[in-house]
This record gives structure tokens, C-alpha cells and sequence, in this order.
């Protein structure tokens, strides 16, 4: 028997650890410890315990706490299997419509054991791969038709050989876990739950190109990701798998780990070696790519955690089973890190070609509360917004390419009607707009005068012809900014101008908000009849807007209020109603 | 804030200076390492580090401002990161940050009059299956409303003056 009990960042915040400190008494005087492991992606249930009976089969049990897990764990000692906290056969179908191949081991193993990941199989790839020559391993990664995960989907072999093929005797590797996209969080879960993956994978790829250190750049909002690296690497060295001439094989090879400062910017390649060299994390023009000169003007190669993470995968069971999954054009599988207005939010790997559909609805239980959903944003700040027609859109990167959108790293956010999205593509702007490491002067002012229009265009004071002027900003930064990430800024507006027009014209023209988000457009009042004159809202309205007597109705004086909805949410009679332009809703 | 003449400690930023080879290369690492030490960057710390390591001040400062990490003004006690990330501005961040700008009294980028908070918001903390969240000195709170956040900052508040 064992007992799984999930301690990634989110667990912990969800209360893992009041669950471990109540339950761990339990396992006083038994031959079965509760084991911290990583997140398993689960994310909607936490904290979540698995269980795994002597025969191999596994119950899960979800959303924990002190008393629960108590009882639960305590039935389980006695050999009974409690329903109680179970997930349901439906709320598994997120677990059973995944292929996992990054997430492999992710709240499986020990995250911070080396015994644990070698007994899943780990660095039986490196060891075999060490036995042959480096061009063995860049050609089964080209039969697996691996591509970087992280955003712009470059066959990782090409870059490998690239490298490869650079003349010199110091060349680096680089892991880029500058999670930056908000919304994503597959790179961190990996981290935290799998480190030992991404180190082989970085090995591996350093065996490949001939280089002698590899380094991590880890987002500094990642403490328990940087923490579980440092033990990682404590542990190869500790073990003899890192260092001069590893195994015997004349491979030499070491790691430097840097924490990332908090820069969108530092996600792309060049930014990224600025950063760590010292500077501030600003691009430069490629060529010459990293491959030739990167890393202390070395050939370095760059990829991003995921990426690392298919590797030894691919190494140990051979690129073709890898190449099988998938899409001819997109192989393998993808990581995507659900949230948003979704049921089931949290991580789901699944090979590429299924459609946003299958995973929305199928693997994710649909949208919160069965509301109808408006779309879906697919790729972070450098992605696009994909309307509910486009659901059935396969995802690989040819398809998702084709819709204005990118695969970008894997952040897939859910959006039912109550999302606007002018108030979207106005939050990313806003985000590109501060991120611009001013540079060039298409992203530089470009995004700030997008987001200048979007803010005016959500205050009600849009113009007809803002319209024209977002595109003709949008396609001029698209065209004239200097890396990849300025060049993608546009994209949320872009994509959401052309399949959500109606909803810029109707916050322009009838200054109405569809989706009563958007605070200077909408309007709350008390249904009179509704009312029951309880004082809740009157105690609670911040700006002192709303008056009346106990159990009289009450009224909301429009001048003072602010329209910050906390009425809205603490209402128990649903008397608060919001209405923007002319259109009312309940 | 110069009025007030805080004098810091420098020997301490000579010996993490020290603990680099190449500090002019590894300086995001020497400044994050400062930044633990004092809280944040005071200026007389990077003249400081400027005269021992040779780096010109201006490159110091310039890489310091370019990274939302670091801090030019000391921080509270209690530093609050509100995120504002996709799924939590989806799922009522900027309610979370409204709440606790209102309750503190205080808006982003600054510090209650007693030195207890600081309040910022951040891009996404990778936890947005628990959106809205916040994080307190390191700490994730998650599915966050008005009413939890406020029982939160009390909480603290409340073990403080315990």
C-alpha cells in the first residue's frame, strides 16, 4: 500500500500540510509512511491523497482537510475502501484521458529522492545514451519530432545539431523555467514534481552538443521549484553522476542554477542570456542564434523545461513510440495548464491533435455552473483568444497557428459569458505594455497606445475609429518589433477583434459592456421586490452608496457607487441586479 | 526617505560581494542576495558595491529597476503579492487587490504607516487552479474572497500586536 499525498506549491496552499500534520500520527507503528509528492495535476481537488492498494489499483481522494483525511486514511490502515471524499468515476476521466509523458512521474515519485526517480526508471536513458555517441541521441530526438514546448515550437533536434555543429570545446546548456505566461503552470509542476527529469533531459542534450554545463534560470516566484533543484543536484553530485567523466564515459558535466528576477522579457532566448549575464534582460537581433554564440559567447543551447522533461522519455523508449503520438506535422504530447471559468482546472497532457473541445469538455467537465462558454485564450500574452466556434480546432501547431492564436507554452484560461473580451485584450495589453523591456519602439509605444485605446474603449469613451487604429498598431508592431515576444503582443487583440467585434462595437457604439465587467459601463440596482431589506449590502458597500431601513428595501444612490460588485456577491436573495446600456440581466 | 539617515550595515554586502568570482556576471544572483540581506537595494549599499566591485552605479541601478524583484524602497514587514494573472483576473483578482488596498489603506507600491504591509501585484504565481490568490512573505492563499482576505490581513495584524 501507499499513500500519495500531493506537496507542490499548490497542494500547500490548498492545505496539505494541516492534512499531513493531522494524519501523519496515524501512520505511528505502521509499516506504511504517507509519501509528499508533487502536484499530479489534479489541481481542482486538492489537497488530494492517492491511494495505491498492494494489487496496483489506485483511489484518489479529494479537497482534504484536517478531519476528513483522518477518517479516510484511518479506513483505508483498516483495509476498507471509503467513499467518502472519493472522486467520482466522472471527475477521473481528467486523470484517464491523459497520456502523460512530461508529467510521468509527476505525483508519483519523491520528488526530492533520487532513489525514487531511478526506481521509475530515471537516468537508465543517460546511462545508455553514454554508451553510444552524442549524434545517436540528436537523431532519435529528430525521429521523435520533438518540438520546443515552450512557445515557438522549433524542431529541438535542429537546434541541438546546430550546436552540435558550432565549432569549439565550451558550450552550454540552458533551461529556460522563466514560467512567465500568467496562467500557466505546467513548467513549475514539472519542476516540483519531477526535478530529476529535467536535469537527465539537460544532460542528454549536453551529451549531444559536446557541452560542459548546463544552467537554470528559474523564476524566482518559484521558491519550492528552486529548492527541490538545489537537492536534485546535491544528490547527482553526491552520486557520481555529474562532475569529470561521468560513469567513465569521458562526458563531463556540472549545473549552475540562477533564479530569473521577474521579467516577462528574460522568457526569450536572447533577453535570457542578458540576463544571465548580468545585464538587464533585453534582446538582441538574431543571428547569430545562441547556437553559435550565446551563453559567454559560446554556442548554447536553449530550451524550455517541458522540452528537457520528453527527453529521456524519448531517449529510453526510442523517438519512433514518441513520433507515433500525435499529429504528423505535431508529434508527441502537450502539456496544458487549465484554468479559469473550467470545472476540473489543473494540468492535462494529452497527444497533440486532439481538439481544444475533447479537453474543455471532456477531460475538464465543461464550465462552472454549466454557463454557456464564449472562448477560450489559448497561449498566454502571446497568444490569442479562440471563440466557442473554433472549439473544434485540432490542437498542433499548424491548426492553432492558423487562427492568429500560438501553441505558446501550454497556458489554455476558460472564459464563459462573464468574461468580456475588449476587458480581456485590454488586461493583456496592459500586461505586455509594463513587460516591454523598452528596446525597440514598435513594442515600446506600440502597446502602451493599444492599451491607452483599450483603457478608453472599456471606460465607454471608445471612438468608432479605434477600431482601424488597433489593427493598423497591432499589425505594425507584429511587423516592426525586434524579438519574438513584442511580435506576438498584439495577438490577444488581434484575434479578438476578429472573432468578438460585436463586443468592441457594443462598447464603443451603445457604450454597453455584454458581459457587465466592465466597471465604468454597468450599473447595479435593488430589485425592490426582491429585497428584503436584511442590511447586508448597506453594511458591506465600501463607498457608502446604498441606503435604506431594516427590512425595508433598500436603494443604491448611483452617484456614489463605485461598481465593485460586493453587493452583487453577498446579496442572498439575488436582489442586486447589474445592467449595462439598455439591456438588463438577472 | 533620506531624511531619516538609516545607516545600513555595509560590511555585510562586502561579504556577499566576496562569495562571488565574477560578480559583474553573476549580479541578478549579488543583488537578490543584497535584496535578502536588507529588505531591498538602499542606495548607500549599491554605492557601496559600485566602489568595491568597480561596477559602474548607473549599471547597477539600471539592472535593479529593470527587474520587478527588486525593491528601491525598504518593503512591510507582511509583503503582499496580489496576483493579477489570467485565471485570477478572470476569477476576481482585481476584487482581491481592491479588498486589500481599501483595508489597508494604503495603494500598490506602498507600505502601512506602521511598517506591518507592503502591497504589490504580480503577474501570475502559478496557482491558478486556486485563483483569485495572493501570497504573503512566501505563503499562497488561494480561492480568495472579500471576506477571507480581510479575516487574513486581521489575522496578522492581530498576531502582531498579540
Amino acid at each position: 500500500m501507499r499513500f500519495l499525498l500531493g506537496y507542490g506549491s499548490c497542494g500547500i496552499a490548498a492545505g496539505a500540510e494541516g492534512v499531513y500534520s493531522a494524519v501523519e500520527k496515524l501512520f505511528e507503528g505502521s509499516s506504511h509512511v504517507l509519501e509528499k509528492v508533487g502536484c499530479n495535476g489534479l489541481c481542482f481537488a486538492e489537497p488530494l491523497m492517492q491511494f495505491i492498494s498492494d494489487s496496483g489499483e489506485s483511489v484518489y481522494y479529494g479537497r482534504l482537510n484536517a478531519e476528513s483525511a483522518k477518517s479516510v486514511v484511518g479506513a483505508l490502515l483498516k483495509g476498507e475502501t471509503p467513499e467518502q471524499n472519493r472522486l467520482t468515476a466522472e471527475e477521473m476521466s481528467f486523470l484517464t484521458g491523459q497520456t502523460r509523458i512530461a508529467l510521468r512521474n509527476c505525483g508519483l515519485i519523491n520528488p526530492e529522492s533520487l532513489a525514487s526517480y531511478e526506481a521509475a526508471g530515471g537516468y537508465t536513458a543517460l546511462r545508455n545514451a553514454l554508451k553510444g555517441t552524442p549524434a545517436q541521441v540528436i537523431e532519435q530526438v529528430n525521429i521523435s519530432g520533438l518540438r520546443g514546448r515552450g512557445g515557438a515550437g522549433f524542431p529541438t533536434w535542429r537546434k541541438w545539431q546546430a550546436a552540435a555543429d558550432a565549432p569549439g570545446d565550451e558550450k552550454y546548456i540552458v533551461c529556460n523555467a522563466d514560467e512567465g505566461d500568467p496562467g500557466a503552470f505546467m513548467d513549475r509542476s514539472v519542476l516540483e514534481g519531477d526535478p530529476h527529469s529535467v536535469l537527465e533531459g539537460m544532460m542528454l542534450a549536453g551529451y549531444a552538443i559536446g557541452a560542459c554545463e548546463g544552467l537554470l534560470y528559474v523564476r524566482a516566484e518559484y521558491p519550492l521549484a528552486v529548492r527541490r533543484l538545489h537537492i536534485a543536484i546535491e544528490q547527482l553530485r553526491e552520486a557520481g553522476l555529474i562532475g569529470k567523466n561521468i560513469l567513465g564515459s569521458g562526458f563531463s558535466f556540472d549545473f549552475k542554477m540562477m533564479k530569473g528576477a521577474g521579467a516577462f522579457v528574460c522568457g526569450e532566448e536572447t533577453a535570457l542570456l542578458a540576463s544571465l549575464g548580468g545585464n538587464r534582460g533585453m534582446p538582441v537581433t538574431k543571428p547569430p542564434f545562441p547556437a553559435q554564440k550565446g551563453y559567454r559567447q559560446k554556442p548554447t543551447n536553449i530550451n524550455n523545461v517541458e522540452t528537457f522533461a520528453n527527453v529521456p522519455w524519448i531517449i529510453g523508449n526510442g523517438g519512433e513510440k514518441f513520433a507515433a503520438l500525435g499529429t504528423p506535422d505535431s508529434k508527441g504530447t502537450k502539456v496544458f495548464a487549465l484554468a479559469g471559468r473550467v470545472k476540473r482546472g489543473g494540468l492535462v497532457e494529452v497527444p497533440m491533435g486532439l481538439t481544444l473541445r475533447d479537453i474543455v469538455f471532456k477531460i475538464c467537465g465543461g464550465i462552472i455552473d454549466d454557463k454557456p462558454i464564449k472562448g477560450v485564450q489559448i497561449g498566454g500574452p502571446s497568444g490569442g483568444c479562440l471563440p466557442k466556434r473554433l472549439l473544434d480546432t485540432p490542437i498542433d501547431y499548424k491548426s492553432i497557428g492558423a487562427t492568429g492564436a500560438i501553441m505558446g507554452s501550454g497556458g489554455l484560461v476558460v472564459m464563459d459569458t462573464s468574461t468580456c473580451m475588449v476587458d480581456m485584450a485590454r488586461f493583456f495589453m496592459d500586461f505586455t505594455s509594463k513587460e516591454s523591456c523598452g528596446k525597440c519602439v514598435p513594442c515600446r509605444i506600440g502597446t502602451t497606445r493599444m492599451k491607452e485605446i483599450l483603457d478608453k474603449i472599456v471606460s465607454g469613451e471608445g471612438e468608432p475609429e479605434d477600431i482601424e487604429r488597433l489593427r493598423t498598431l497591432g499589425e505594425g508592431i507584429k511587423s516592426g518589433a525586434l524579438c519574438g515576444l513584442g511580435n506576438s503582443a498584439p495577438n490577444p487583440v488581434l484575434t479578438t477583434l476578429r472573432c468578438f467585434p460585436e463586443e468592441y462595437e457594443a462598447h464603443i457604439n451603445e457604450k454597453r459592456c455584454p458581459a457587465l465587467k466592465c466597471r465604468a459601463l454597468v450599473k447595479y440596482r435593488i430589485a425592490s421586490e426582491k429585497c428584503r431589506g436584511c442590511t447586508l449590502c448597506a453594511k458591506n458597500c465600501p463607498s457608502g452608496a446604498i441606503s435604506g431601513e431594516v427590512k425595508k428595501s433598500h436603494i443604491i444612490d448611483s452617484g456614489k457607487c463605485i461598481a465593485c460588485g460586493e453587493c452583487f456577491s453577498r446579496c442572498k436573495f439575488g436582489a442586486i441586479e447589474i445592467f449595462s446600456g439598455e439591456v438588463e440581466s438577472k | 526617505m533620506k531624511g531619516n539617515m538609516s545607516s545600513h550595515d555595509l560590511g555585510a554586502a562586502d561579504a556577499i560581494v566576496k562569495k562571488y568570482d565574477n560578480p559583474r556576471e553573476t549580479l541578478i544572483a549579488v543583488l537578490q542576495d543584497l535584496q535578502e540581506e536588507y529588505g531591498y537595494l538602499p542606495r548607500e549599499v549599491l554605492e557601496r558595491v559600485s566602489e568595491s566591485t568597480g561596477i559602474a552605479l548607473s549599471h547597477l541601478t539600471g539592472v535593479a529597476s529593470f527587474y520587478a524583484q527588486f525593491r528601491l524602497n525598504p518593503p512591510g514587514k507582511y509583503k503582499i503579492m496580489v496576483c493579477l494573472g489570467t485565471a485570477c483576473h478572470v476569477n476576481g483578482g482585481e476584487r482581491v487587490a481592491d479588498t486589500v488596498a481599501r483595508h489597508l489603506g494604503i495603494a500598490e507600491g506602498e507600505t502601512t504607516q506602521d511598517g506591518l504591509f507592503s502591497f504589490e501585484t504580480v503577474a501570475c504565481l502559478g496557482c491558478c487552479s486556486l485563483s483569485p490568490v495572493m501570497m504573503i512573505n512566501g505563503q499562497v492563499y488561494g480561492k480568495l474572497n472579500a471576506d477571507k482576505v480581510k479575516k487574513i490581513l486581521d489575522d496578522i495584524r492581530g498576531s502582531e500586536n498579540a
